[in-house]
């Protein structure tokens, strides 16, 4: 101290005008000024990288959304489908819109110099059952000739988004030189379109990129959430309101406390382990089903819906309960009138957020079962299910190239999901509040 | 403090039985001033036990190991405002939240000794904690209505007891709360508007009518203006005035002027004992004890 009026330099001798204190001054200044710039740059680390995944995602999946049709004019020829418009094999309609893509192609019906089945492969497996129904839907249409788009096979599909390298040796390419030909002549007559790919969401799995959904998935993850929504958050809810406000604070409860802390933090594998060894072989639940995947997935969310309604109800300022008990309510009545409408934005918050991490959630799912191939959605909670995440996870080992871009697509369906529920959860609590 | 406290005793026996003019300014009114334990009492009038709305005997309250409250005999009498005086931390409070058993539900709380309201001992088994707070109302220190609107939080309590038949004659309750609370003509068009929108004072006066609103025989304030400013608190002030027409008021305070201005009667704490009571002019006029001495000159709070 002595030291800092001995070096002052100003007459006065006063402490603040010393040179040591304009340095301490200075050495606070620097420390906020590097407080502050580190946090900027870890905010912007964080962006950078969240930017890196998104713009990989787009970037790569956004042409899953897209399909490629080809123009046809098909002759729903009476010779081939026959007469009884209830009873055709759908290798008719093969037939049929093969003979478009002669047509298309200038090729005379009958193949001399070429194989058939390269033709069909052309377009995709799935043609000749739409033809087929149509057909069921409309029987009037034997006979007539239409101008129709039809998706082309995966391969097409993939050529035609530029995603397969055509100028490599014929062995190695998945198109031979014949079909690399018709392809160029499609393509040149115009007849090659891409169009946005409703079935996406309304077709289920297939073994073809090109017909492959996720209808089932999103049902499956659905029935999953509601099962989970409509058991984890009153039981959570209950636990979090007898805990806060009823629970005598003694080692009992401070175990529980513990514990569940605990169970928030336990890997998701592992409950489908318990899932697995509680559900599906104590209880019986069925294989792959709803039923057990939402319930392991309530199991998960339980604590941490818990913890949530907890905070939220412990963020109720005391004055209200006080309030509500002055005025000689009940404990029970204060709670339920005052504190638990006062944290209840706080628990849906909570809660939204714990579905959309069940809805995230796979490793437990493949556990109980959840990886078989499941082509449709399920009927009931006992049926045989899958779910968004799954979808992906199987799309992504699929070995067909058009299942990279469909995986891409089904990741960017499950974020829209997430930040459908997360903005929800967002809205809700502003609608709460401004209620208030 | 021994010499201090036998010094006093010399000078209490010494007053013991004699008749005190506290402002010798011919005032009619005259205290003969006795002592019991702790307490020094001013007595005006003999008091029977059957006119007093609430009396207290022998009231300790411990949280845990701290002896909170030493012993309070207290009396309160019907449509007077009693001030429970102090400095921080003396028990005012806490004895205050014992008159309408809101001390209950505080971990680790006992409270021994005799409450009674109308005679009726509310610490009884068998007297409903309900009846208790339904009967003695209360508001707290800072303003604290409920997040909702101004009709709900005056609406609260009439609904919780099943108090009034259709909506209205609620609407009458909540108008007429509002009437006597002095916030009616402030808030007659925005009745549906959030409580929590008023300013600190009006907030206070929102608690004060929903208070009222299950006509209580005796409201409790805990220092009701410690978070207002000047003109809210005098607002307050001059309504607790008009209240005691009505109700019976026991306010806690640490402001000697306010006391003055508002209470009939006083009760000094200190460090959990009752040190002095009697009427409002004979405890800070003529303060026998040495501690409220000292409180109302300024020394100590």
């Amino acid at each position: 101290m002595t030291d800092a009026t001995a070096q002052g330099s100003a007459p006065g001798g006063r402490r603040i005008d010393s040179d040591a204190f304009r340095s301490r001054l200075a050495t606070r200044r620097r420390k906020g000024a590097i407080l502050k710039y580190s946090g900027l740059i870890a905010i912007c680390i964080a962006l950078a990288i969240l930017g890196t995944l998104l713009f990989s995602i787009v970037s790569q999946g956004w042409q899953g959304f897209l399909r490629t049709n080809v123009e046809l004019e098909i002759t729903y020829n009476e010779e081939i489908i026959g007469g009884d418009a209830e009873d055709i094999p759908s290798g008719a309609f093969q037939e049929i819109a093969r003979n478009g893509l002669q047509k298309a192609l200038g090729l005379p019906p009958e193949a001399e110099d070429y194989d058939p089945s390269d033709l069909n492969a052309l377009i995709s497996s799935g043609v000749r059952y739409d033809l087929q129904q149509a057909v069921r839907d409309e029987p009037e249409l034997i006979g007539r000739t239409a101008q129709l788009s039809v998706p082309v096979s995966s391969t097409m599909d993939m050529a035609y988004k530029g995603k397969l390298n055509l100028d490599v040796d014929e062995g190695r390419r998945q198109l031979s030189n014949q079909q690399l030909e018709w392809f160029n002549q499609l393509q040149d007559d115009g007849r090659l379109h891409s169009e946005f790919y409703w079935g996406l969401f309304s077709n289920s799995d297939s073994r073809s990129p090109e017909l492959a959904g996720l209808w089932a998935g999103i049902v499956g993850s659905f029935v999953m959430i509601g099962i989970v929504a409509a058991f984890a958050f009153p039981i959570a809810v209950a636990a979090a309101v007898y805990l806060e406000e009823f629970a005598p604070k003694n080692r009992w409860t401070e175990l529980v406390e513990v514990n569940i802390n605990n169970l928030a933090a336990v890997p998701s594998i592992i409950f489908g382990l318990l899932g697995l060894a509680v559900f599906l072989n104590t209880l019986g639940f069925p294989r792959s089903s709803p039923l057990a995947g939402g319930a392991v997935l309530v199991l998960m969310t339980l604590p941490i819906i818990i913890i949530a309604a907890r905070s939220a109800l412990r963020s109720v300022p005391p004055s209200y309960r006080d309030g509500a008990l002055m005025l000689g309510a009940s404990r029970n009545q204060a709670v339920m009138k005052t504190v638990l409408p006062t944290a209840l934005p706080g628990m849906l918050t909570g809660t939204i957020i714990g579905l959309a991490q069940a809805l995230g959630e796979t490793a437990p799912l493949l556990l109980i079962g959840m990886q078989a191939f499941v082509a449709a959605p399920p009927e009931g909670i006992n049926d045989t299910a899958t779910a968004i995440p799954v979808q992906i996870y199987l799309w992504a080992n699929a070995p067909e190239r058009g299942f990279a871009e469909k995986t891409q697509a089904a990741i960017m369906v499950l974020l829209m999901f997430l930040l459908i529920m997360n903005a929800t959860a967002i809205i809700l609590r502003n609608r709460f509040q401004k209620r208030a | 403090m021994t010499d201090t406290t036998t010094e006093m005793d010399g000078n209490v026996a010494e007053l013991r039985n004699t008749v005190r003019d506290p402002k010798g300014q011919g005032d009619p009114k005259s205290y003969r001033i006795s002592k019991d334990g702790e307490t020094t009492r001013h007595e005006d009038a003999a008091w029977a036990d059957k006119d007093l709305k609430m009396y207290t005997r022998d009231v300790h309250v411990h949280y845990g190991d701290n002896h909170a409250i030493k012993g309070v005999s207290v009396d309160v009498r019907p449509n007077e405002v009693l001030a429970l005086m102090g400095p921080s931390g003396c028990g005012k409070s806490t004895f205050l939240r014992c008159l309408n058993r809101m001390n209950d539900p505080v971990p680790n709380a006992r409270i021994d000794g005799t409450i009674a309201l109308e005679g009726e001992n509310i610490y009884d088994k068998d007297y409903d904690v309900v009846m208790v707070r339904l009967r003695i109302g209360m508001v707290a220190q800072a303003p604290n209505p409920f997040p909702k609107s101004i009709y709900e939080n005056i609406a609260f309590g009439p609904r919780l007891h099943g108090l009034t038949d259709g909506k209205e004659e609620l609407d009458e309750v909540v108008e007429n709360s509002l009437r006597r609370a002095g916030l009616w003509e402030e808030v007659k068009d925005q009745l549906h508007q959030p409580g929590t929108n008023l300013s600190g004072g009006q907030q206070q006066r929102l608690c004060i009518a929903r208070a009222i609103a299950n006509e209580p025989e005796v409201i409790l304030m805990d220092e009701p203006c410690s978070s207002l400013d000047p003109v809210s608190t005098n607002t307050i002030e001059e309504l607790i005035m008009e209240l005691k027409k009505s109700f019976t008021v026991v306010i806690v305070t640490h402001d000697m002027q306010q006391a003055e201005r508002v209470s009939d009667r006083v009760a000094y704490f200190h460090l959990g004992d009752l040190v002095e009571v009697g009427p409002t002019n004979a405890v800070i006029r003529d303060a026998q004890d040495q501690r409220t001495k000292e409180y109302v000159s300024g020394h100590i709070g």
